[in-house]
């Protein structure tokens, strides 16, 4: 009796949280997919944002996306994998292993002025691609570091012992015989973490994203329109709310499938990574 | 009470100064602030087999692995005296612990084959050694895969996944594994705890043959293993060395009391 209130219980937890997941969802299609259709994708918007697409948006996201990727990845990994192999299991370590949790958390707004001071401010990179990738990369080392940590940490010490007896040194045996296990899950950390920041506003809102640009950005020094930052003016600055409604939902329904893919993609890395290895 | 062979002993099982392998001289383990080896002193013949027994926790597999410094990869531990082999110190600050672990292999308690083919584990050991001559490693191979008695039951399957193989032949093959890079040393702990009677068996053949080529340093748990595999028998207990001894004279007719009790099965 005992056991089938407890299943229960648990039971109802999932079932709200994917109640609460699928309403959202459903409204958001349901709204958003009237919208959509390859202008809607292809095509600048026009008339102070009440008609045309959200095409410089999206271009705006991926090349954000993609600085974010440089920064963030091989930073990230690269921290994790001195933090975990390298750095002697100490008060330092741990207080360095603390801090970096403790970041993932600090709320996206602070990293945007912070990206404002550092990047736009300091290293003179102006608002821009550039800044607002930078601040979002910043943005997501920690939850890198960490994802990848805990991938290393999945990786069992008897492959490391194994190949350090035999003679490997410390880096051939993290590169051969550890890397390579905990490639897949540092992966998924590091993707999971960029739609993430895809989909952040904060953090873009003072290092780049511009209101309206009704052309492509030409270089990465260029203001840029992004999906989430389209999304919160559509929806809560511009002049005719009511009337771009529809535009709202449809560049809510993009990002949200974006980033479905982006993790998808995720997904099918260790899912590919991790046959290749078990053959 | 004292733990080194006496010198008419030494005559007797034939211990020169030609045929010291390793040797080992007031050596104390510290992890942390705990000792976990008190003033070791040992001296191992070369081609010999030396069994290390004792109840759990008495230190034996600390003991193993001073001997490659596989404990250099804990934080805060501490060591003093020295551990000499053919005469040079392990611990010596100009010594590349990796050519350490190159002379001596290490096979582990728990089989740990790599997550790759069956070539390319007992390849591995050669390949990060810069060996790239192709011919070479097929034949280094396939030598160290006869060599551990491995080779008539994966010839055929070479390049299938290591760990398809069973648990005695993973062990046999991280065996291959270690003899692959031709260690003069041989550290086995307890490598047959995890299998069934008849794959032990084989392992412990194996030892026999290998003997011929290799010192080997062997912790076990079970006490018929020390006996019928060892030539000498070091007897550890609490940190300390009790007894080391012909394995002959161990199981028969220990100097210490301690060493009988244990033998016969009175604690442990």
């Amino acid at each position: 009796m005992e056991q089938f209130i407890g299943f229960m219980f648990l039971r109802i937890c999932i079932v709200l949280v994917l109640l609460a997941l699928a309403i959202i969802l459903f409204d958001i299609f349901k709204k958003g997919s009237a919208t959509i259709n390859w202008e809607f994708l292809s095509a600048m918007p026009r008339k102070g944002m009440t008609e045309g697409g959200i095409f410089p948006a999206i271009i705006g996201t991926f090349f954000v996306t993609i600085i974010t990727a440089l920064l963030s990845i091989p930073l990230g990994m690269g921290c994790a994998i001195y933090l975990n192999e390298y750095a002697k299991k100490g008060k330092l370590t741990r207080l360095i292993r603390m801090s970096i949790r403790n970041l993932s958390g600090v709320p996206s707004i602070v990293y945007g002025l912070f990206g404002v001071v550092l990047f736009v401010q300091m290293f003179q990179l102006d608002t821009s691609i550039l800044s607002a990738g930078l601040t979002l990369g910043l943005m997501t080392l920690p939850w890198t570091i960490t994802a990848s940590e805990e991938a290393l940490k999945n990786v069992p010490q008897s492959y490391r012992d194994g190949s350090l007896a035999l003679g490997a040194t410390k880096w051939q045996s993290i590169r051969t015989n550890v890397l390579p296990h905990a490639i897949p899950g540092m992966l998924t950390g590091a993707i999971l973490g960029l739609s993430r920041a895809a989909g952040e506003t904060a953090p873009i809102l003072f290092t780049g994203a511009a209101f309206y640009l009704p052309f492509l950005p030409k270089s990465f020094s260029d203001q840029f329109m992004a999906l989430p930052y389209h999304l919160y003016i559509m929806s809560t600055q511009h002049h005719a709310i009511e009337k771009v409604r529809p535009i709202a939902y449809g560049t809510a329904l993009v990002l949200i499938v974006l980033i479905f893919c982006m993790n998808l993609v995720a997904i099918i890395t260790r899912y590919k990574l991790r046959k290749v290895r078990m053959e | 009470m004292n733990v080194l062979l006496k010198d008419e002993e030494l005559k007797s099982t034939e211990f020169t100064e030609n045929n010291i392998k390793v040797c080992v001289e007031d050596f104390n383990f510290y992890y942390d602030t705990v000792q976990a080896l008190k003033e070791i002193n040992l001296k191992i013949r070369e081609n010999t087999v030396v069994g290390i027994i004792g109840p759990s926790g008495c230190g034996k597999s600390t003991f193993l692995r001073c001997f490659n410094r596989m404990n250099d990869t804990i934080s805060n531990i501490r060591y003093e005296g020295n551990i000499a082999i053919d005469g040079n110190n392990i611990f010596d600050k100009d010594l590349d612990v990796v050519d350490l672990r190159k002379n001596v292999g290490m096979v582990f308690q728990k089989s740990n084959p790599f997550p790759k083919s069956i070539f390319e584990n007992v390849a591995y050991g050669l390949k990060i050694n810069g060996i790239k001559d192709k011919g070479f490693i097929t034949e280094r191979v396939e030598k160290s895969l006869k060599d551990s008695a491995l080779w008539e039951e994966v010839k055929d399957r070479l390049h299938k996944s290591a760990f398809a193989l069973s648990g005695g032949q993973q062990q046999r093959l991280c065996i291959a594994r270690a003899l692959a890079i031709e260690p003069e040393v041989l550290l086995l702990d307890e490598p047959a705890s995890a299998l069934d009677p008849i794959a032990t068996a084989k392992i412990e053949e194996l030892i026999h043959e290998l003997k011929k080529k290799y010192t080997i340093v062997i912790v076990t748990h079970n006490m018929q293993q020390a006996a019928r595999v060892s030539d000498y028998t070091a007897f550890f207990m609490l940190g300390e060395l009790i007894e080391f001894d012909v394995t002959n004279k161990i199981f028969t007719n220990p100097s210490n009391k301690i060493t009988e009790d244990y033998v016969t099965g009175r604690f442990g």
